[in-house]
This record gives structure tokens, C-alpha cells and sequence, in this order.
């Protein structure tokens, strides 16, 4: 097994090639309290800071999606005191002030792009903090979506500025106010509230296993998408 | 990149593609999936499982990790707890800060409980979660083709007819009023420019009604239920799981035992009314499985439930998602979402041929996945000797256009790019991961976990924690819906419970002790403590050397 030699909060320890750093840093014997989650990039609870050996460049990346290398000096964040805005979203107004109302820091914004180098996702974080300025809600939403919340950017951030908690806001702004809602949607609610299923759904309840294998084996299925195969192979 | 050794197989992939495009193997009849299942699926080797000693189910089949949790002794005895000093005092306190726990405590102050009387105590920091890692989808029938019956029937078909019949009514009735929830709290749905919902098939489902945001569709809906709980203001206790149940002197549940993880003190809460919406027991590791789920997934919640007398049901069945990473090494284990194969993936051989639908009931797609690499021997075998089968991505960009994988794939590209992998070029190679626990606590359709004499006072469940929703196997898009529609049933009628309940002062932990007994009176051995809160994954090399003198 090939090692290499890392650095945890700066005292070495020697971890076989390959792994991950968060697999790495309980070979050397951590057991994780805080900086493990989902272990599968979603939960953003790994954000870790790393320097190589010999550079002066500070890396930002998750513990769980990252492979360790030779050199590297680690340290991981454990939570991110950034100040998040309360608010009714009942209330609140999709106009273009209402994200720089809330948060007013992000006029603040220096354009120096050290959220965007900063993302474990790569995400535009700067332009989604543009877009907020500028009211395009939507915008920021859609740069934003593929945001895990780890917090780095914030931590990085001159302007003291909390992007995932601005993202957030976009987010739910543009899904309740910008995006038409479905027209199937809210009438199959009122069909259940009406009680129209009520009867064949109380039928199937009462149903024998046999009966209800039949019904299911014999059930007809939805084509797959017009561009998708039809055919089935013999 | 993949390595040299696997560039020979790749080559037979890319070569058969086209051949392939527009065509699938035939789904399987009854029988054969039968067959299937019996030779090859894990659930149905008796030798990974035994009955249980102890306890409302003795006597019921469970893999040997659960059995071994459960046949644990209690990490605490009543008299190491002081219940004279109660810590917190709250109306409601939720166990587990995930999707289940976040919509009961938002429904619960929708039904009058005051933000500032709802506790949620989580073992690590809200919302980390099974839920957040969630991508695919979300079931709802909403089309004007598709009707709650009809999802009625994929589910209790997929779960083999060992559903609980009221609970699987009101999953899928109350599924389009979930979906419309979100809708209007803000969830980003992927929508047409109608607003029509866009939605696709999931394995064993009928009708197209897998809902999605992308493949963050967990994250996104845990990240706004979680964003509208902080408006609200509801109280989270994080990094502080429960360790055991209390109850009253009539055996009421009023509270419970939390463990603070860094200052290693303990908690007393007492509630009216508590849920438990711990989760699932993916970091079992049952039959030795890698998994995907979060870090937390331990039972503790099946442990605490089972210690005061709950009754468990189809613990005997294991969710092996068929699509885990199966190289890279780094990520071996990590979901696949099952969307891939929603899109247009097939699953193929070492030769580059199909042999399964993509979307056969996820029991059945594990098991030939496995039957392909060890009973016909057509697998992929990675450089740390793993076996796989490929499943052939770059299909979805030629059957939907160039950047549909960038744009609805987005959480898998990024995934394997990380490890210099192109989905939308190369395939990736996939085996079954240990995904969820199909049974759990049973509950009845109030949300209520049930004892072997009928519900138990007070303790209410949601979520992958309980049983019967799911019978012996759950579809893709039901376990996001479970935890919200039982997350929404365990906070309203918590809610109404605790308006007419009467507190009895006294608290006690005598079911603790009682369980102890009962493992004495069996002779097992004291050697292993429950619930396990977190897996221990330090080398031997080093757990060796450890020695305790702070």
C-alpha cells in the first residue's frame, strides 16, 4: 500500500493513497463529531480548507468528495456563524429590491470572485450575487440551485457577505412567486378533498392479495417520453 | 478515465450502443421475477438473518446486525439519570431533524403547538439527512391519466403485498396536497413553461408522476422545509440524539434522554408528546454492504422504540438499491439515482449487451444485477477486484439532446468529474448498495407506534424509523413522500394529542431496566451497548492503541 504523508490541523500522520479525506482522516484515527453528513457531497458538512506543501494558495473543498494528496495540510470548518434573514414568504414581495432588502450586505460586493473560486459545487457565486443586485431573482435561483450550503463562500467572503442564505431566498422567491403553478396540481387537490377516489381506493383496500396481483400484473403502463424507445426486443 | 484493463469492455459498450438505442429487454413475467429474487436478491438468504430473543416481535426474522443491535444491552440504567432536573420543557419534541421531523414540527404549529413548545433534537446538525441526499424524485398522483388508485396498486405490487393497506391510502391520497405544499412554500419543481409539472417513470411505477428538482430533489425540499422552520422559529438541539425513551408512571412516552455528543453530558426533556423521526439503518452495514446513507443512519430510533415495547414489522426486508458507485474506489457505494435509467440508461454486461429492463422494481433490478456478475459471470471487475455492470449514460444526451445530463443530472455529473469520470461520454459502473429499511416500528395511519397491546400513549413516527407503508420492498419517489405525508399525520395528531393530554410528573425509566432484565433472563452475554449513535470507522491499527486516561 502506498502512503502519503498528510498534515491535520499541522501534526503529520502517513494515509494510504486514494482515499478520500474524509476516509483519510479516520485511517489516522479521527472519529467525526461534527464535519461528516452525508458523506456523498449533498449535506455540505465537510467544508475543508487545505494548503499544499510549498504553496501559498488556500484550497476550499468537501472531505468526502476529494482525494487526498501527498502534502496537503488540512484543517475542516465546523459550522458557519453567517446571519441569516427571517422572513414570511407569504409576505414578502418577489419585486427586484426584495433580496438586497434582506440583505443589504450583498451591495457590498467587492466583485473580487473569491466565493465562485471558493465552491466545492463551482457554482457562479459571484454572479448569483450580482444577479440578486440587480433583482433578477430568477437568475440568482437558477446559479444557485445546485448550492449544498457548506458555508465557504461566507467565510471567504471581504464583504461579509452570507451567499447561501441569499441563494435560499431566490430560490423560494422564484419557486412560489415566478414559477406558474401546475394547473393539474391543484385540481387533483380538490377531486381528493372532494372524496372522487375515495370509493375505488376504499375498494382496493378491502381487496384479496390474489385479486390485487391480478389487477397489478395485469396493469397497462405509460409509454415511456415520445423520443424514448417504444419497441421491446423479442 | 477508467484504467487499461477496463478499456477492452468499454470498447464493446461504445460498439453496441447504437444497436441498442430504441431497444429494451422485455420486462420479466411474475415467475421470473420470482426466481430471481429467491437465487439471487440478498433479502432471501436465510443464513443472514435469525430470530429475535427479546422483546413485542420476538421471535420475528431480522438480519443479524439488527438482531445484534436489538439484543444489545441499553447504554444507560435508570438510576444513571437524574430525572428529577428536567432540562428542557417543551409541548412536542421530535426526534431527528430530517424531512419526517422538519414537516412534523411544521405541521404541528400549522395545528397550534407554539413554535417556541417544539423542540427537534438531532444527532448531527438540522437536516442532515437521508432526505437531503435524496435525488430522483417524489411520487404524487397528479396527471389527468394517473389517479391515487393507480399509485395505490404500484405500491402495495412493489411492496409484494405486505403493505399495511390504510397507511398505503394515505400516502398516495395525500401525496398531490404534499406536492402542492412545497408548491406553495417554494419549491423548485422542474416545471414546463405551462407550470405543468415535468414528470418521468420510476422503477414499478405505472404512470409518470416522479416529481423532481433536478437531482437535488431531497436537498431542495429539505433545504426550504428547514429555511421555513428557522422563519418560524422553531427550537433544534444539534449534535444531541436521544439516547432512550422516558415515560410517565403509567407508561405514558413524555420525553427523553438526550446525549450532548461534544461536552458527552446528558439531557432530560420532557414533552408531552414526542415523534421519532430518526431514520434508517443504511450504517448497519447489513451483510457487509457499502451504503448510501448519511453517516447517522444507525436504528437508534428502532432501538429506543423497540426498548419500550414497540412491535417491528418486515425488518426481515433490506433495500439494496441496484445502482451504487462501484468505481471509483473513493466513492464506492454512493447512489446512482435511479433517474439515469429513468432517462434512457441501460444497464449492460461486461460484452456490452443488456440484460435487464432499465426499470424493473428495485429488488428485482438489484438481483439481476447480481445474478449478471456472479451466476452468469459477465460482470466488470474494477482494479480492487469489485464486480459491476456498466450503465450506459451517454445514451441520455442521444435520446433527449446534448446537456440533458448537465441540466438534470447535474449532482451525478459533477459526482464522477470530480473523480474524471464524463458520464455524458463514458458509462459508469454500478453494483447494489444497502439504500433503506423497509420496515421499522409499526404505525397505524394517526402516525401512532403501535405495542403489542395497541398504540402507545404519546409516542408517535414518521419516516423510514416506522413500518408497514413500504411492505417488503419501497419504490423510487415513495420514501421522500413517506416522510413528508407521515411527517404531516405524526405533527397533526401529536398536535391534538397533546390539547387533551394530562401530565403525570413523575418520570421514569423503568422500561430501560425491565429490557435489561429480559436480556439477562436470555443469557446473552453483556458485550455490545445500543442505540450505536455513530459507526466507528477509525482503523483497528489505531482503536488497538487507544487508551482512556482524560
Amino acid at each position: 500500500m502506498k502512503m502519503v504523508k498528510i498534515y491535520i490541523m499541522g501534526k503529520e500522520y502517513q494515509v494510504p493513497e486514494g482515499l478520500t479525506i474524509m476516509k483519510a482522516m479516520e485511517y489516522a484515527g479521527y472519529r467525526y463529531i461534527r464535519g461528516a453528513g452525508c458523506r456523498a457531497g449533498f449535506c455540505g458538512a465537510c467544508a475543508t480548507v487545505f494548503r499544499k506543501e510549498g504553496e501559498y494558495k488556500l484550497h476550499a473543498d468537501l472531505a468526502c468528495q476529494t482525494t487526498v494528496e501527498d502534502g496537503m495540510y488540512l484543517v475542516q470548518l465546523p459550522f458557519t456563524p453567517a446571519n441569516k434573514a427571517v422572513y414570511d414568504i407569504n409576505k414578502v414581495k418577489a419585486d427586484d429590491k426584495a433580496l438586497v432588502n434582506f440583505y443589504p450586505e450583498i451591495a457590498r460586493c467587492v466583485s473580487c470572485n473569491t466565493c465562485t473560486k471558493a465552491c466545492p459545487q463551482e457554482l457562479e457565486v459571484m454572479d448569483y450575487i450580482q444577479a440578486s443586485l440587480r433583482g433578477d431573482i430568477q437568475g440568482a435561483a437558477d446559479l444557485s440551485f445546485d448550492c449544498i450550503q457548506c458555508g465557504l463562500c461566507a467565510m471567504r467572503c471581504p464583504a461579509e457577505i452570507a451567499h447561501y442564505h441569499v441563494g435560499q431566498l431566490a430560490r423560494r422567491l422564484a419557486g412560489k412567486y415566478l414559477a406558474p403553478p401546475a394547473p393539474d396540481l391543484a385540481k387533483r387537490v380538490k377531486e381528493i378533498e372532494k372524496g372522487v377516489f375515495d370509493k375505488e381506493v376504499k375498494k382496493l383496500m378491502g381487496m384479496s392479495i390474489n385479486r390485487l396481483r391480478k389487477l397489478y400484473n395485469e396493469r397497462d403502463i405509460e409509454p415511456e417520453e415520445e423520443e424514448e424507445p417504444k419497441r421491446e426486443a423479442d | 478515465m477508467y484504467p487499461k484493463e477496463l478499456k477492452k469492455s468499454l470498447q464493446k459498450v461504445e460498439a453496441t450502443r447504437e444497436k441498442r438505442l430504441g431497444v429494451l429487454p422485455k420486462r420479466m413475467s411474475a415467475k421470473e421475477r420470482d426466481e430471481v429474487l429467491q437465487q439471487y436478491h440478498p433479502d432471501y438468504k436465510p443464513e443472514a438473518k435469525r430470530k429475535l430473543k427479546v422483546g413485542a416481535s420476538k421471535g420475528a426474522i431480522v438480519p443479524h446486525e439488527v438482531a445484534d443491535l436489538l439484543e444489545a444491552y441499553p447504554a444507560i440504567r435508570a438510576k444513571d439519570i437524574d430525572l428529577g432536573k428536567v432540562d428542557y420543557e417543551t409541548d412536542l419534541l421530535i426526534i431527528g431533524g430530517g424531512g419526517a421531523g422538519t414537516t412534523a414540527a411544521l405541521y404541528a404549529y400549522y395545528n397550534g403547538v407554539k413554535p417556541e413548545n417544539i423542540l427537534i433534537a438531532t444527532k448531527l446538525r438540522h437536516g442532515d439527512a437521508n432526505t437531503m441526499m435524496a435525488q430522483g424524485g417524489i411520487q404524487a398522483a397528479d396527471k389527468p391519466h394517473d389517479s391515487p388508485a393507480i399509485h395505490y396498486l404500484d405500491v402495495i405490487g412493489g411492496g409484494h403485498y405486505a403493505n399495511k393497506p390504510e397507511l398505503v391510502a394515505k400516502l398516495v391520497m395525500d401525496a398531490p396536497g404534499i406536492i402542492h405544499w412545497h408548491e406553495r412554500l417554494g419549491v423548485m419543481y422542474d416545471k414546463k413553461a405551462t407550470g405543468e409539472m415535468i414528470t418521468i417513470h420510476g422503477g414499478g411505477t405505472s404512470r409518470k408522476r416522479m416529481h423532481s428538482a433536478k437531482d437535488y430533489t431531497g436537498m431542495e425540499i429539505m433545504r426550504v422545509i428547514r429555511d421555513e422552520a428557522r422563519n418560524i422559529g422553531i427550537n433544534v438541539l444539534e449534535f444531541s440524539p436521544a439516547i432512550e425513551l422516558i415515560t410517565d408512571s403509567t407508561g405514558r412516552v413524555c420525553g427523553a434522554v438526550l446525549f450532548n455528543m461534544e461536552t458527552e453530558q446528558y439531557y432530560v426533556v420532557r414533552a408531552k408528546a414526542v415523534i421519532m423521526a430518526t431514520g434508517g439503518f443504511g450504517r448497519l452495514h447489513i451483510q457487509g454492504f457499502p451504503t448510501t446513507n448519511h453517516y447517522g443512519a444507525t436504528a437508534d430510533g428502532l432501538v429506543m422504540a423497540y426498548h419500550l415495547g414497540a412491535v417491528l414489522r418486515d425488518m426481515d426486508s433490506v433495500q439494496y438499491h441496484p445502482t451504487g458507485v462501484a468505481y471509483p474506489e473513493q466513492i464506492v457505494g454512493l447512489l446512482v439515482t435511479e433517474k439515469v435509467r429513468g432517462l434512457g440508461g441501460q444497464p449492460v454486461n461486461v460484452d456490452g449487451e443488456q440484460f435487464v429492463h432499465p426499470l424493473e422494481p428495485r429488488d428485482v433490478e438489484a438481483a439481476a444485477v447480481i445474478r449478471e456478475c456472479y451466476g452468469r459471470n459477465k460482470g466488470v471487475v474494477t482494479p480492487t477486484g469489485m464486480r459491476g455492470v456498466w450503465l450506459d449514460s451517454p445514451l441520455i444526451d442521444i435520446i433527449h439532446g446534448e446537456g440533458t445530463i448537465e441540466r438534470r443530472l447535474g449532482a451525478m455529473f459533477r459526482m464522477f468529474k470530480r473523480f474524471d469520470i464524463d458520464m455524458r461520454y463514458e458509462p459508469i459502473l454500478v453494483f447494489p448498495t444497502l439504500h433503506y429499511q423497509n420496515g421499522g416500528a409499526e404505525i397505524n395511519e394517526k402516525g401512532q407506534v403501535l405495542s403489542v397491546s395497541g398504540p402507545i400513549p404519546g409516542l408517535f413516527a414518521a419516516g423510514e424509523v416506522s413500518g408497514g407503508v413500504h411492505g417488503k420492498n419501497r419504490l423510487m419517489g415513495n420514501s421522500l413522500l413517506d416522510t413528508q405525508v407521515f411527517g404531516k399525520i405524526a405533527g397533526e395528531s401529536a398536535a391534538a394529542y397533546i390539547k387533551k393530554v394530562k401530565v403525570d410528573k413523575k418520570l421514569s425509566l423503568q422500561h430501560v431496566d425491565a429490557y435489561r432484565e429480559e436480556l439477562k433472563k436470555k443469557k446473552i452475554k453483556e458485550e455490545r451497548r445500543a442505540p450505536m449513535v455513530i459507526p466507528d470507522y477509525r482503523e483497528q491499527k489505531v482503536l488497538s492503541r487507544a487508551i482512556d486516561i482524560l
